[in-house]
């Protein structure tokens, strides 16, 4: 079970219902649970989606696409049947927000596909949640047969005319299945290996039929928006920016965890105060602002607005709120490296740039972290890095290329402190206390 | 091949929730092997039978699923995430010392069939690092100290 933190700077709209006992639905319904959706049965398709577009909400999974606008691209004729996807297979390096969702108000994400299903037309939901969360797939479970229980999914829901059926979907493990198209085939019970686009999910998807496809958080922030309204929402952030969000405060830092903060939230307020700052009266050496994909910053860059188009401006993105902390003891050839192996490790070798790049760079990053490197390596990894960028179908490959361009450019003297077989002058010291005296 | 009540009772539910029978594969092939321990030759030969699929569908399948193996397990599957959050709080300090008390590598398997050690990418436990799972429980804020509690607890538990 996570633990959970709060601070006084927080707005909670999606945590609003954490530690509350939520996963029961009796609890969710005192909550204001399965209201919206009530509210939802009574509005035109067009009105929901309306809504949602005007709420400034967008893709809580990294890509940051206004929700309401990709409801939008759901064709209202369809001979095929059009579905909901809710993506729950969250795992991308430093985000651990949907397992907080899942855990403690699953109804909330139901909830959010029911509303999706109703503004695009669709009668069939299914949420996906990574393999490795199976004690979530268990809540899920309980709550999706709670809400039939109760008669508000399977065959006219709410005592109406519709009929909608919501079921989850387990995975087995695999970073890349978090991308759309991946996600679908992996449904499909196949390799997760990543569809051409166009055409489009929301033309083409699960089974040839339109579909939509949402992270959990997004889905989960939609119930709110219909109760309390798109103005309210978006009032919360900053322009074209909805909402809240949950950012995942990781790495070194004094009070590490989930916390729910406006959209636009200063990134050095949140890493020195809601986060409690670096301990051991260390200094920041870097920080990836949004999950292990997103270009990593220097302390000297962090005084931006946390929204999808300032962290853009700063040359970052804002990614899947995922903030990884790295203090003045860290190595930035060995966590360029550690970034790496992990794309390396779940490049899928569909497209030849990804697969071949991957390692490629994997190799060359720990030749030079053992002190092996050869100048002309620094430039080669960034040459790598460059052609890889937009040559793959899923984003994997910029996944990949992104941050790695940012560690070579912004601390181009560590990779030249590592050339000429000298020992890593980082190495482990942030850990060194923490090495155990062994004894069996 | 036979599975318990529980995986049959899942399974055909599951036939009902798609569309196409091959949907169901991924999951099942999970629970098949929560069950056998591993994906041997039978439990392939048995999914793909029934649904539909050839072997080679089924072993195409599996070995782009990280947490399919068809390899033999121990009874407890150790792992252990080094992701870019767990390396920063000792993610690696606690795989090293745990392959070192086990005496086994990545995917090792201690000679008494109980431990299987596996370096893992990310579990989604960022905020709550450094974080390991034994089989699908999640262990959290771990030293090294609490590390050493949690195998003593499941050798433990297998002595009872």
């Amino acid at each position: 079970m996570a633990f959970l933190v709060s601070h006084p700077d927080e707005v909670k709209v999606v945590a609003r219902r954490f530690g509350q006992g939520a996963t029961s639905i009796e609890r969710y319904l005192e909550l204001d649970g399965y209201k919206a959706v009530q509210k939802a049965l009574k509005m035109e398709p067009d009105a929901i989606v309306n809504e949602v577009k005007n709420s400034g909400l967008r893709g809580r999974g990294g890509a940051g696409f206004n929700t309401g606008m990709k409801w939008s691209f759901v064709p209202k004729q369809s001979p095929k049947p059009k579905y909901v996807l809710c993506n729950g297979d969250e795992s991308e390096p430093g985000t651990c927000k949907d397992r907080l969702i899942f855990e403690h108000d699953p109804h909330s994400v139901i909830e959010g596909v029911m509303i999706a299903a109703l503004a695009v037309g669709s009668h069939t939901g299914y949420i996906y949640i990574r393999g490795e969360y199976r004690y979530l797939s268990v809540i899920m479970q309980k709550a999706l047969g709670d809400a039939y229980a109760k008669g508000f999914l399977g065959k006219k829901i709410f005592g109406g005319e519709y009929d909608l059926d919501i079921f989850w979907h387990g995975g087995a493990g695999a970073y890349e299945v978090g991308e759309e198209s991946a996600l679908m085939e992996s449904l499909e019970g196949k390799r997760g290996i990543p569809r051409i686009r166009p055409p489009f999910p929301a033309v083409v998807g699960l089974w040839g039929g339109p579909t939509v496809i949402n992270n959990a958080e997004t889905l989960a922030s939609v119930p709110h928006i219909l109760l309390s309204g798109a103005e309210w929402y978006a009032n919360l952030g900053t322009p074209k920016n909805g909402g809240t969000r949950l950012f995942c405060l990781s790495g070194h830092l004094e009070r590490p965890g989930v916390y729910e903060l406006p959209m636009g939230y200063n990134l050095k307020k949140m890493i020195y105060e809601v986060g409690g700052g670096i301990p051991k009266g260390r200094s920041l050496k870097a920080v990836v602002p949004g999950g292990s994909s997103t270009p990593a910053l220097k302390p000297e860059e962090i005084d931006i607005a946390m929204d999808f188009d300032s962290v853009a401006k700063a040359g970052s993105m804002l990614g899947s709120g995922g903030v990884v902390v790295l203090d003045d003891t860290t190595c930035m050839v060995k966590f360029a490296l550690r970034t790496m192996k992990f794309y390396q490790h779940e490049s899928c070798g569909w497209c030849i740039p990804c697969r071949e790049g991957t390692d490629w760079l994997k190799k060359t990053l720990t030749r030079f972290h053992q002190g092996a490197g050869l100048k002309k390596d620094i430039d080669n990894i960034q040459y790598l890095s460059e052609n890889m960028l937009g040559r793959t179908f899923c984003p994997l490959g910029d996944a990949a290329a992104m941050p790695t361009i940012a560690f070579v450019k912004k601390w181009r003297k560590e990779f030249e402190d590592h050339l000429e077989g000298r020992p890593c002058p980082y190495e482990n010291r942030g850990a060194v206390e923490q090495l155990p005296v062994l004894s069996h | 091949m036979k599975f318990s009540d529980e995986f049959e009772q899942r399974f055909q539910e599951m036939l009902t929730h798609y569309p196409t029978k091959r949907s169901v594969l991924v999951p099942t092939l999970l629970y098949a092997q929560d069950e056998a321990g591993f994906l041997s030759d039978e439990v392939i030969s048995e999914v793909a039978g029934r649904l539909g699929l050839t072997e080679l569908d089924v072993r195409n399948v599996i070995s782009y699923y990280s947490m399919l193996t068809t390899k033999p397990r121990g009874r407890y599957n150790l792992q252990v995430c080094t992701n870019i959050a767990c390396m920063l709080k000792g993610g690696e300090e606690i795989l090293d010392h745990c392959s070192r008390r086990l005496g086994i590598g990545h995917k090792g398997t201690t000679s008494d069939g109980m431990f299987t050690l596996e370096e893992v990418e990310c579990i989604g436990a960022c905020s709550w690092a450094p974080a390991v799972q034994v089989n699908y429980d999640f262990y959290e804020n771990l030293t090294i100290e609490q590390m050493d509690k949690v195998l003593d607890e499941y050798k433990k538990k297998e002595t009872q």
